[in-house]
C-alpha cells in the first residue's frame, strides 16, 4: 500500500485528491492522508444545481460539494473547490446532447474523465507540485517493468475500466487509483473507521448532471429543435408509427415504443438521424458481429498496424467480455470481429479491450450503413 | 511549518489586540444601550464614545452615523431607498452595491479602470426621475480610486444624491466625507482590523435616510435591533487607531511597490493593474498568463500565503472576476490575476514569503516553457 511513489518518502509527496463527496473519494482522501502522504483535496463544481432540471430531494452538487470540505476537514487537509462549471457544459454536456442529436448513446463519464478531470485537474495538480493524482476509481493501477498497465478492480460489481479505458498512458503514469484492490464493503468500513461524515452516503447513480435518469430533458434544454417527430418503421421501411424525436430512443429499447400490442416483440435496431426515423425490428436483427471503431486508445504495448489481436471485449459497461479478435488500424480507427453476435451494440458507446484482467484500451462505437444502404 | 505570511487584508484584516480587550470589556460590562438603568447608560457611553471615533475616521458628525451589521447592510440601506427611482452604479462596484437593486443602470469604467464620468453624464441626463449615484472611493481588488469629488459634482449638478461605498478605503487612506461631498457612506469594521458583523452608514442628513431593518427604535430610529455593543465597541477603538495608523499605512506602499518590482523581476511581462494611478498603498493586484488565479491561490496557500483571486465573496469559490472583465481585461488575462493587499500586522519577512512560495509556483509552471 506504501507504494503509491515509489521514489520519495510520504511526507515529501504531494498527491492531489479529486474529491466528489462521495465515500469512495473520501476514503481515497483519508486512506493516504493516513499513510503520511501530503494529500491535497479538489473537487469541481460541474453544474449549477438550481439552475440545472430542477431536482427534487436528494443529492445535489452543492451539498456534495459541503460533503467534501467536511470530509476534509475531518481528516485534516487543505480542500479547494474549482468552479469548471462553463467547461463541464463545453467538453461534457453538450457533448453529451449532441451525440443524442445526432442518434448515439454518448457516456458522458468518459468524457468528465478525458477533459476536466484528467485534462485541467490534472493540469492543476501538476501546478501544484504534485506527485500524482488520486482518484475513488475502483480500478488498478500496475506498475511492470515495461510500463504501467491498467488492470480490472478486484471488485468486479464495482470495476469502471469500461469508463477509463480513454486513459492515455501519460495520464496513468500520473494516476493512482487506492481503492483498485478494495471491495466496496471495504471502503465503507474504512469510512465508518476514519468516521467520515459521508460513510452512510448512498452510492450515487447514474450520470451526475441528469435527474432522476431523464436524460431527454438534459438534451432538449440544451437543443430545443432535437425534438423533431418522425416515423417508427420496421426493417423493410414500412411504417408502423409516430415518435416525438429520436433523442428518446436509444438501440435495443423495447419499452415505450407505444407500437400495437402485436409489436411490443419489436426492438430499436437502429436510428437514423438524417430521415428521422427510428427502426424497429426483431431481437435477431440487434445481433451485431462487426464493430468498427475510432479514437481507439491503446494501452496494450507495442503492436504492428494492422495486426490481429485475439482479446475480450465490452461493447456495454454492464456486459461481461466476449471473446473477440481485433484489428487496429493506423489512423486511430480499429474493427472488432465478435466471436459470437452481440445485442444491441450502440453507436456512441465504448468497445473496450481485455486480456484477462489488463485493460488494452477501447475505442468509441460508429454508427454502421443501414442495412438496407448495405444491401 | 513556519508562520504563514497573511496578505489578504481586503478581505478581512486580523483583529487588533486591543480591540480585542475592547470587546471582551465591553462583554463583560453587559448592558442594553436602550435601556433606563445605569448598566444601559453605561453601555450608551461605550456607543456613543465609538460613534465619535467612527465619525472621526471619516471626518463625519457624530450624528450622521448609523451602525449597522455590516457594510453590505450599509450600501443597501442607501440604495433601496423608496425615495429613489433610478439607481446608477459603477461597473466596478461590489456586489452589496451591484445587487442591491435590480434596476441599477450601470456606468462603465475606462480599461485603467476608473469610473467614465462622461458616461455617468450622459446617464445622468438621461432622465428627470429622482437618481442616486453610486460609484466606490477605492475598488477592493484593484486598490485605484475613483474621482468621487467630481462624479459629485456631476450627480449634484444633475439634482441626484451620491452614495459611496468606502469600506475599502476608510482607515486606509485619510477619508473626508464633507471634502467629498457625498450624501451618504457606507463602512465596515473589520476590514481595518475591528470585528466582523459591524458596519456603519454616514449619512449628510439623517432625517432623510429612510429605515431599512424595521423594529424598535435603535439607531434613532433608523437601525432597528439592540445595538451589538461589544462589536460597535471594537469598531470605534479600530477606528481610533486606524485614524492614528494613516501614516503608516501609507507606508505600506513602499512594501507593496516592493512586491510588485520582485514580481516583476521574476516575470517581466506580469501585469499590474492600476500600477501608475492612485490607488490604496496596500493594495496589488496583477496578472500573470500562462498561472492561473486559483493555481496561484491554492498553490501559494499550501506555502503558507494568503492571497485571493478577487473579492472573497463569492462563497470560497475561484471564479472570474468581473471588475476586470469591466475594464475589458481579456479571459486570457483575467484569469489569471491575483490580489495581494497588506495592512497593518505586515512586515518585509510576510513579502518574502509571499515571493519565495510565488517564485516557486512560477518556476514550475513556466520556466520548463
Amino acid at each position: 500500500m506504501n507504494t503509491l511513489v515509489t521514489h520519495k518518502a510520504p511526507e515529501e509527496t504531494r498527491i492531489v485528491v479529486a474529491m466528489s463527496g462521495g465515500v469512495d473519494s473520501s476514503v481515497t482522501a483519508a486512506l493516504l492522508a493516513e499513510q503520511g502522504y501530503d494529500v491535497v483535496g479538489v473537487t469541481l463544481q460541474l453544474y449549477d444545481h438550481g439552475a440545472a432540471v430542477s431536482k427534487k430531494g436528494a443529492c445535489c452538487a452543492g451539498q456534495d460539494i459541503a460533503d467534501a470540505g467536511r470530509v476534509a476537514e475531518t481528516i485534516g487537509i487543505p480542500h479547494y473547490v474549482l468552479n469548471y462549471e462553463s467547461r463541464f457544459r463545453e467538453d461534457v454536456i453538450d457533448v453529451f446532447a449532441d451525440a443524442y442529436v445526432r442518434g448515439e448513446t454518448p457516456i458522458p463519464c468518459v468524457l468528465c474523465n478525458q477533459t476536466v478531470k484528467f485534462r485541467d485537474l490534472m493540469g492543476v495538480a501538476q501546478d501544484l507540485g504534485a506527485d500524482a493524482l488520486a482518484t475513488g476509481h475502483y480500478i488498478r493501477r500496475v506498475e511492470t517493468e515495461d510500463g504501467v498497465e491498467l488492470h480490472r478492480a478486484a471488485d468486479e460489481t464495482k470495476d469502471q475500466s469500461y469508463f477509463l479505458f480513454a486513459t492515455t498512458g501519460e495520464q496513468l503514469d500520473y494516476l493512482r487509483f487506492p481503492l483498485g484492490e478494495l471491495t466496496k464493503d471495504e471502503t465503507r468500513k474504512l469510512a465508518s473507521r476514519f468516521d467520515l461524515p459521508v460513510a452512510a452516503k448512498p452510492d450515487s447513480q447514474d450520470i451526475c448532471f441528469v435527474p432522476q435518469g431523464r436524460y431527454a430533458d438534459v438534451v432538449l434544454k440544451i437543443r430545443p429543435d432535437a425534438a423533431e417527430a418522425g416515423d417508427i418503421v420496421d426493417l423493410d421501411g414500412a411504417v408502423l408509427g409516430q415518435h416525438d424525436g429520436i433523442i428518446h430512443y436509444t438501440i435495443g429499447q423495447r419499452r415505450g415504443l407505444h407500437l400495437d400490442a402485436a409489436e411490443d416483440a419489436l426492438y430499436v435496431i437502429r436510428i437514423d438521424p438524417e430521415a428521422k426515423q427510428v427502426i424497429v425490428g426483431p431481437r435477431e436483427a440487434l445481433a451485431t458481429t462487426t464493430v468498427r471503431l475510432n479514437n481507439v486508445n491503446w494501452l496494450g504495448g507495442d503492436v504492428s498496424g494492422g495486426a490481429i489481436i485475439d482479446c475480450e471485449v465490452k461493447v456495454r459497461s454492464m456486459r461481461p467480455p466476449v471473446a473477440a479478435s481485433l484489428r487496429l488500424l493506423e489512423d486511430g480507427s480499429a474493427t472488432v470481429e465478435l466471436a459470437a453476435a452481440e445485442h444491441g451494440v450502440a453507436p456512441g458507446q465504448a468497445c473496450v479491450f481485455y486480456d484477462g484482467e489488463r485493460v488494452l484500451g477501447g475505442g468509441w462505437i460508429q454508427r454502421e450503413k443501414t442495412s438496407t444502404e448495405a444491401a | 511549518m513556519t508562520s504563514r505570511s497573511y496578505l489578504d487584508f481586503n478581505a478581512t484584516a486580523p483583529t487588533r489586540p486591543e480591540v480585542i480587550d475592547a470587546v471582551a470589556e465591553a462583554m463583560r460590562e453587559g448592558g442594553n444601550a436602550s435601556s433606563v438603568h445605569a448598566d444601559g447608560r453605561a453601555a450608551r457611553t461605550r456607543v456613543e464614545k465609538a460613534r465619535q471615533h467612527v465619525a472621526a475616521l471619516v471626518g463625519a458628525d457624530p450624528t450622521g452615523v448609523i451602525f449597522t451589521g455590516s457594510g453590505t447592510e450599509a450600501n443597501n440601506q442607501a440604495l433601496r431607498s423608496d425615495n429613489i427611482e433610478r439607481l446608477i452604479v459603477s461597473a466596478i462596484e461590489h456586489e452589496s452595491v451591484l445587487q442591491a437593486r435590480s434596476d441599477a443602470v450601470i456606468c462603465p469604467v475606462s480599461p485603467e479602470g476608473l469610473v467614465d464620468l462622461d458616461a455617468l453624464m450622459r446617464l445622468l441626463a438621461e432622465s428627470d426621475a429622482p437618481t442616486m449615484v453610486s460609484i466606490m472611493l477605492a475598488n477592493n481588488e484593484t486598490g485605484i480610486l475613483q474621482p468621487i469629488p467630481e462624479a459629485v459634482r456631476l450627480a449634484h449638478d444633475a439634482g441626484a444624491l451620491f452614495h459611496c461605498d468606502a469600506v475599502q478605503a476608510a482607515g486606509k487612506i485619510p477619508v473626508d466625507t464633507r471634502a467629498l461631498g457625498v450624501d451618504s457612506l457606507a463602512l465596515s469594521a473589520h476590514k481595518i482590523g475591528g470585528p466582523q458583523g459591524v458596519g456603519a452608514l454616514i449619512c449628510k442628513t439623517p432625517s432623510t435616510m429612510p429605515r431599512f431593518v424595521h423594529g424598535g427604535g435603535q439607531e434613532s430610529g433608523l437601525r432597528a435591533g439592540t445595538e451589538n455593543v461589544p462589536g460597535i465597541v471594537g469598531y470605534g477603538v479600530a477606528a481610533e487607531s486606524a485614524l492614528a495608523g494613516l501614516n503608516e499605512f501609507g507606508a505600506l506602499a513602499e512594501l507593496r511597490d516592493d512586491l510588485e518590482s520582485k514580481v516583476l523581476a521574476i516575470e517581466p511581462t506580469a501585469r499590474i493593474f492600476g500600477k501608475d494611478l492612485d490607488r490604496l498603498p496596500n493594495t496589488s493586484k496583477f496578472a500573470t498568463k500562462g498561472l492561473t488565479s486559483e493555481v496561484q491561490v491554492m498553490g501559494l496557500d499550501l506555502d503558507g500565503a494568503s492571497i485571493s483571486a478577487g473579492s472573497a465573496c463569492s462563497a470560497g469559490r475561484v471564479e472570474t472576476p468581473y471588475v476586470l472583465a469591466a475594464m475589458g481585461v481579456p479571459d486570457e488575462l483575467g484569469l489569471c490575476a491575483v490580489r495581494v493587499s497588506l495592512g497593518w500586522t505586515t512586515t518585509s519577512q510576510d513579502v518574502h514569503g509571499f515571493i519565495t512560495a510565488w517564485q516557486k509556483l512560477h518556476d514550475r509552471k513556466l520556466s520548463q516553457g
